[in-house]
């Protein structure tokens, strides 16, 4: 990928597919370190079918053809000399509290570094496709903030008018831009 | 400064309008957003037809929406226009500047752009 911001639009549909009512990207910068942790409350992945996502030569990967999106992720991170975690509890094992945690660190003065890039168009590509699924988002840098709640847009909206209307997506994408601008 | 207040705004102007949109949208842009359609570009090709279409005023009659994988990795980003009737017509390679031409030819003018389809490629 050729912008983190692609891997976290990535990432985030692995979420979407699982069945999530609610994501949340959670973005930290500091001057040397990039962190990104997304958190879903989906179906999760079995201890077994966990070990295995991150191998991209595992046998069970491609006998499922299972994609290669967090394996590349890992990659990239470490590449970095960051790292990259992921836990889960699957739904069938754990039916009360279930869902996925992916995290990954890069550090930013690594020549294999690649820039965030346009988080504004992750955002607004993911928030249309997202449906009735929340998403929650926070970018923390050293002295400012940026963030936005798709359960606060909707009460907003109320009901009948999804987030997918092009007018909303507008508003979205002029709304992170003015606060990118303003941090 | 944008500010959720103005979502009130949209709301109040788009009363009623939604309910008749999802009837009556009669052309589709389906974007494929699998890993392999993001790590070629599908996100800028994504933000080229919604910004088209709301360039031309055209979002109550024109649907953007995103898909999984299409199945064709290597002809990535791939896009599939249905317009009314016809058949599905399936671009691939695409790029922001194409996705603008393709709109412009196709989804406005109803001619669709051979050189950017499957057939061609193959
Ligand atoms: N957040 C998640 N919740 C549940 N399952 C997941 C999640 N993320 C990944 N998976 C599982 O791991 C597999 C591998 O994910 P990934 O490496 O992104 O490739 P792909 O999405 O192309 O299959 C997915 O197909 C899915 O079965
Ligand atoms: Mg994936």
């Amino acid at each position: 990928m050729k912008e983190l911001s692609l891997n976290i639009l990535d990432i985030a549909q692995n979420s979407l597919r699982a069945n999530s009512t609610h994501i949340e990207i959670d973005l930290t910068e500091d001057k040397t370190s990039l962190c990104f942790t997304i958190r879903d409350d989906g179906c999760g992945m079995t201890p077994e079918f966990l070990s295995r996502v991150t191998d991209p030569f595992s046998t069970t990967r491609t006998t499922r053809s299972v994609g290669l999106g967090l394996p590349f992720l890992k990659m990239q991170a470490e590449m970095t000399g960051g790292c990259f975690s992921i836990e889960s509890k699957a739904k069938q094992i754990s039916p009360e509290l279930h869902g996925t945690v992916v995290s990954a660190t890069f550090i930013k003065t690594h020549i294999d570094f690649i820039p965030l890039g346009n988080i504004v168009d992750t955002l607004c590509a993911l928030v249309m496709g997202a449906g009735e699924v929340d998403v929650t988002f926070v970018h923390r840098m050293p002295e400012r903030e940026v963030s936005f709640s798709t359960r606060e847009m909707r009460e907003m909206l109320g009901e009948g008018i999804p987030l997918s209307a092009p007018e909303v997506i507008a508003w979205l994408r002029e709304y992170l831009l003015d606060a990118y601008a303003a941090a | 400064m944008k500010t959720l207040a103005d979502l009130a705004a949209i709301r109040d102007k788009m009363k009623g309008k939604v309910a008749i949109r999802e009837g009556s949208s009669d052309t589709r842009i389906v974007v494929g957003m699998a890993t392999c359609g993001i790590a070629a570009g599908a996100r800028p090709v994504l933000n080229a037809f919604v910004e088209a279409v709301n360039d031309a005023a055209m979002t109550d009659s024109v649907m953007v929406t995103q898909t999984g994988c299409i199945g064709i990795c290597r002809l990535e980003p791939v896009v599939e226009v249905y317009v009314g009737n016809e058949p599905k017509v399936t671009y691939v390679k695409m790029t922001p500047e194409k996705a603008k031409e393709v709109f412009a030819k196709h989804i406005k003018g109803g001619a669709v752009v051979t050189e950017y389809t499957v057939g061609s490629a193959e």
